[in-house]
């Protein structure tokens, strides 16, 4: 009977089809049942032999078979082709803790990028950022800042010599002076003026080169507590929102009243550390009201306006920040350090 | 200054503890260095006498000493020869530790038991005066009266703290006990207890002296001049509560005349120098050095003078360098019977310079230096003549005084509404007068202002915002609010030149370079190699010889960077460094150099091994594509010359750079025989005038309209001799290409088989647009076809097929 024979292939091609493990067999047993010279399509050519009433019965039969032949075809090849998804995954996986591709990167100098940092934020209160040389006249560097010849402040200072009359400056405060010259009688003055300074000092506190950022606001009614608010406001920019600050009197020739300002410790937030020596509190910078004689060096009135100057050592907020204990790491230029920052 | 405390208390009424004193002096502006308590690692010593002495009967040269500590006897094994028996010596017991770090303990010594030590001066850091000469290079051997069992500090006065202040230039008048304790009852608003004889208006009551006179010749150099007469002079050791303080104070005790003078200048800041009266002949004259002039002093060195020095002088020679040392000569002596004591005001810059230019310095030549008061001059011998009669030193006969003059003293305006103003906080007059009391200056009211009579000693006070600054002192700075500055608002702006350098290291910084700082101040020699001998700054006083000019160029500060890193096996880096170089336009300086910034850079190795990564030879190439991409990135198109043969770069691995024609630097790799000298064979290096290409930005870049028409490309490899420049071919391909010809790279450069050894193969890529039309396959074929011919003929090239 053909319609056994119909039955019989198909549930030998079902049997053959779960054997079948890639999807080239799959295709191959296809071929082979319903092929042109398949089995199933064989099967069908035997159709003519059936009488008109039972061919359309037979044919009925043939094409739910066929239905269910290629609906299990379609299964087993979704099941294939998900497991050879699988295998190719497998066999694509990488060692994902390998490191990247290097991109070359250097690394900046850590007092550029303090002194980037401080410029940063002092932009941001509307300063201007200036420069003065480094090779100056005694007039700028002291006269001027009511350091007159034979001054005993000047001891605080050793200075290097080029001339009797030139120097290398010892401090940035010159860059006061040539600044209140080139702007009078323009206001307010506002800027920062960071750069190099030297003192014939060696040691590890003290490097003969060094950095400072200095600091002049003039303009009418500025009082120490406008000092004192911008400072605030820097320290808790540099060294997080949690600090405070004081100011101790001190002295300067260039500004009076003077002080010395310390900021919270950042290390133990003012609980007393090795850093800050127990006290909870690290000097960070010199600052004080203009004296009365800077202003009038400058061209300004002292009585028309008041001013407040501060001054800051990069290389020492840089050893705060980075926690670094000799000054002389900074000009070693060895490649183990500069490459931590 | 160092303080002590005990003495302070004396003048002025403490209750605080020494530490907490010193917060409030420094808080206040007088900043206490330290405070050292003179009892610490003392605790467990006490005073003790020898009872018995008996040899160690296994060691020669230890004895066995049974001490007395007056309730209890103890046995010392001790290795000293100096002890007699009767001794009173300083005995460490068990679980003391000693101020020199030394922990004692109870422990057998070559089989005897020793409960202790016995202690030398340099054992408890002490000074070997404090006892008997027989002390010296043994046991402190004290004085006979100490009572056995008591403890040392107290039985030595010791139980004192004593506050080391850092003084600021503007205060010389805290070199001063009493003002010291003028400040502390200011700061602390305890009472002042200063001594009539504190009074600066107190003189001595003595008749004017006859002999010998005074002469000042340099009223400039010397406001005022005065001495004491004493005459039966005793020379004696002073009393030990005299040499305590001195000890205190860090100054030796010597002897009586000696130490009154040393304690007289510490209580009232005014310098005191004693003469033998008789050797001084005739009249005492101020004057300065003639040229040639020598003389002995007091350390036994005979000096020469000069005549910018100021001296102490009688008719016939030289008695003292005036505030810097006395002369052997007029030295007192134990046979000195006369004395005549020195009490004067040299002018500070006069000392300073004498002092350094022989490098004597002395506690007397740093007040002479910060400025001693001309007014306290006679009081301080009035001082000197009440201590010496109750010391029954000698006899006070007489007193000189010469005065050239007195600086004016001021009477300052002071305004509660200035004070207010410069605060940011209300002060009201009422507060400003209570600061005035307690400083106890005299005033007055003017209208709304105050009169304030400012007093001799502080000669800081000079203007009113000086006062303003002791008012903030009082009230503390803390009470100053914080506030921002108001008026008109400014925007922050760096300059251009400053944007350019921040930008030109952020490119380096990408480009892998690591960025150093080196000293601006370099090695005359590396001036004459790398920069401008003729160009050069120097350094009067360099802190060495090696950093005795300033630099001329960048490269030798990084060659001694490379240098160093590769002694340390640092062997691969990358470096660069922006900063001035500083060129004298003239010789010797007359104005001010011109400080010119540049950015140079060296390289040397390779870059780090990765696994994945190519490593990239730090070589010629390398630092080229440095340079390239500074030009980049600044729009600049920088042309390259091979350089005149020179010995410090490599002379066929070098090239000058130019910008607009313009010399702007240069690149190359090092000498192979300058590289060798120093370890940095193969190293390469570049620097450039940051000045020209800031005045070039952008001169490089042109910027076009994107094409609408499609391109087409072309490669072709052509085989040139060796010594063809690639950048002559690329110069020709140009010319001949013309307009249609957008751009040309060299993709490929190869030697080797099978190219001949003197020839070399440059591979191209040419870019073909036009901005008008689409370009035919024939148009683009004939035109390469004429650039690869033009090329052929003018470089002896050949087509590699
Ligand atoms: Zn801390």
């Amino acid at each position: 009977m053909l319609k056994d024979e119909v039955r019989r292939i198909e549930e030998e091609t079902l049997q053959n089809l779960k054997a079948v493990t890639s999807l080239e067999e799959l295709q191959e047993l296809k071929v082979k049942v319903l092929g042109k010279k398949g089995t199933f399509t064989a099967l069908l050519r035997q159709m003519g032999k059936l009488s008109a009433e039972e061919r359309p019965v037979f044919g009925q039969i043939v094409n739910e078979a066929r239905d269910r032949l290629e609906k299990a075809w379609a299964e087993q090849a979704a099941c294939l082709e998900e497991a050879a998804l699988l295998k190719q995954l497998e066999s694509e996986r990488l060692d994902i803790t390998l490191p990247g591709y290097s991109f070359p990167r250097g690394h900046q100098h850590p007092l550029t990028r303090v002194i980037e940092e401080i410029e940063t934020i002092f932009l941001g209160m509307g300063f201007q950022i200036v420069e003065g040389p480094e090779i100056e006249t005694d007039y700028y560097n002291f006269e001027a800042l009511n350091l007159p010849k034979d001054h005993p402040a000047r001891e605080m200072q050793d200075s290097f010599y080029i001339t009797e009359e030139i120097l290398l400056r010892t401090q940035t405060s010159p860059v006061q002076i040539r600044t209140m010259e080139k702007l009078c009688p323009q206001l307010p003055v506002k800027i920062i003026a960071p750069g190099k300074v030297y003192r014939n000092d060696d040691d590890a506190t003290h490097s003969p080169m060094f950095h400072q950022v200095e600091g002049l606001v003039v303009d009418r009614g500025i009082c120490m507590s406008d000092l004192k608010g911008t400072l605030l406001n820097f320290s808790r920019q540099m060294f997080g929102p949690a600090r405070e600050i004081r100011l101790r009197p001190s002295f300067f020739p260039f500004t009076e009243p003077s002080a010395e300002v310390d900021v919270s410790c950042m290390l133990c937030g003012g609980e007393g550390c090795r850093i800050c020596k127990n006290s909870g509190w690290i000097e960070i910078l010199g600052s004080g009201m203009v004296h009365p004689r800077v202003l009038e060096m400058g061209g300004y009135d002292p009585r028309e306006v008041s001013g407040f100057a501060f001054g800051m050592g990069v290389e020492r907020i840089a050893m705060l920040k980075y926690g670094i204990d000799d000054m002389r790491l900074l000009f070693e230029n060895d490649m183990r350090f500069l490459q931590q920052f | 200054m160092k303080v002590s405390l005990e003495w302070l208390k004396q003048l002025v009424e403490i209750k605080e503890k020494a530490e907490d004193l010193a917060e409030t002096l420094t808080r206040g502006g007088i900043e206490v260095g330290s405070v050292e308590n003179l009892d610490k690692g003392l605790e467990k010593v006490v005073v003790g006498e020898i009872k018995e002495l008996s040899k160690h009967p296994d060691a020669d040269k230890l004895w066995i000493c049974q001490v007395s500590l007056g309730t209890e006897m103890v046995t010392i094994v001790c290795g000293a020869q100096n002890l007699r028996i009767g001794d009173k010596v300083p005995v460490a017991r068990d679980g003391a530790c000693l101020p020199n770090g030394m922990a004692i303990k109870t422990a057998p010594l070559r089989g005897v038991v020793s409960e202790g030590m016995l202690c030398s001066a340099g054992e408890l850091l002490l000074d070997d005066s404090l006892g008997d000469p027989r002390s010296e290079g043994g046991i402190l051997i004290l004085a006979p009266e100490a009572p056995a069992g008591q403890d040392l500090a107290a039985f030595l006065g010791l139980q004192d703290s004593v506050l080391d202040l850092e003084l600021y230039p503007n205060r010389p008048d805290c070199l001063a006990m009493v003002n010291v304790a003028r400040e502390v009852s200011f700061l602390s608003g305890e009472k002042l207890n200063l001594p009539e004889w504190a009074d600066l208006e107190k003189k001595p009551p003595l008749p004017l002296a006859q002999s010998p006179a005074v002469v000042i010749d340099e009223p400039e150099l010397c406001w005022r001049y005065a001495g004491l007469i004493v005459e039966d002079v005793k020379i004696a050791p002073s009393p030990q509560w005299m040499q305590r303080r001195l000890r205190a104070a860090g100054v030796r005790p010597i002897s009586n005349i000696v130490d009154i003078t040393n304690y007289c200048m510490l209580e009232l800041g005014q310098p005191l120098h004693a003469f033998d009266h008789d050797k001084i002949s005739g009249s005492i004259h101020v004057r300065r050095a003639y040229a040639g002039e020598k003389m002995l002093t007091l350390d036994g060195v005979e000096r020469e003078l000069e005549p910018e020095m100021l001296l102490i002088a009688d008719e016939q020679q030289p008695l003292a360098l005036a505030g810097v040392m006395g002369g052997l000569d007029s030295e007192i002596t134990e046979a000195t019977k006369r004395i005549f004591i020195e009490a004067a005001h040299f002018a500070g810059y006069s000392i300073r310079r004498t002092s350094r230019k022989l490098g004597l310095r002395s506690e007397a030549s740093n007040r002479f230096e910060k400025g001693v008061n001309p007014y306290g001059v006679v009081a301080t011998l009035n001082r000197v003549c009440e201590l010496v009669v109750e010391m029954g030193v000698g006899r006070p006969l007489a007193l000189a005084d010469e005065t050239r003059f007195l600086p004016p003293l001021l009477k300052l305006d002071l305004s509660a509404e200035h004070t207010s103003r410069l605060f940011g906080v209300e002060v009201t007059k009422d507060e400003v007068c209570r600061v005035l009391d307690k400083l106890a200056f005299p005033y007055q009211e003017k209208g709304e202002d105050l009169q304030v009579e400012i007093p001799s000693y502080r000669s800081d006070l000079q203007i009113e915002v000086d006062l303003i600054e002791e008012v903030a002192r009082s009230i503390g700075y803390d009470k100053i609010p914080t506030t921002l500055p108001r008026g008109a608002q400014t925007q922050g702006s760096r300059t251009p030149e400053q944007e350019f350098r921040a930008q030109l290291r952020r490119v380096l910084i990408r480009a892998g370079l690591d960025e150093v700082l080196t000293y601006a101040f370099i090695h005359p020699e590396s001036n004459r190699e790398w920069g401008s001998l003729t160009q050069t700054v120097t350094i009067i006083n360099p802190l060495r010889e090696d950093l005795k000019v300033m630099r001329t160029s960048l490269i030798s500060g990084l060659l001694d960077v490379a240098a160093r890193n590769i002694a340390r096996r640092n062997t691969d880096l990358s470096i660069f460094e922006i900063g001035n170089v500083y060129l004298a336009s003239e010789q010797p300086l007359v104005n001010l150099p011109q400080e010119s910034p540049r950015v140079a850079g060296i390289a040397i190795g390779k870059s780090k091994r990765h696994w994945l990564s190519p490593v990239i030879s730090y070589d010629f190439y390398y630092m080229k594509g440095i340079v390239d991409e500074i030009a980049r990135e600044f729009g600049l198109a920088f042309s390259y010359e091979v350089p005149p043969v020179q010995d410090l770069l490599h002379p066929g691995r070098s090239a000058n750079i130019f910008l607009q024609q313009v010399p702007v630097g240069y690149i190359g790799e090092i000498h192979p025989a300058k590289g060798k000298t120093r370890g940095l064979e193969r190293a390469v290096i570049f620097e450039l005038d940051l000045v020209q290409i800031l005045d070039n930005l952008g001169t490089g870049k042109r910027i076009q309209s994107i094409p609408k028409f499609p391109a087409v490309s072309r490669d072709f490899a052509v085989v040139v001799p060796t010594e063809t420049s690639a950048a002559a071919v690329m110069a020709k391909i140009r010319l001949l290409g013309g307009k249609l010809l957008q751009q040309t790279d060299i993709f490929d450069v190869y030697t080797g088989k099978p190219i001949p050894d003197d020839r070399k193969s440059l591979a191209f890529t040419l870019r073909y647009q036009s901005l008008e039309r689409t370009l035919t396959d024939e148009e683009v074929n004939s035109l390469n076809a004429q650039i690869l011919l033009g090329i052929q003929q003018e470089f002896a090239a050949e087509w590699r097929k």
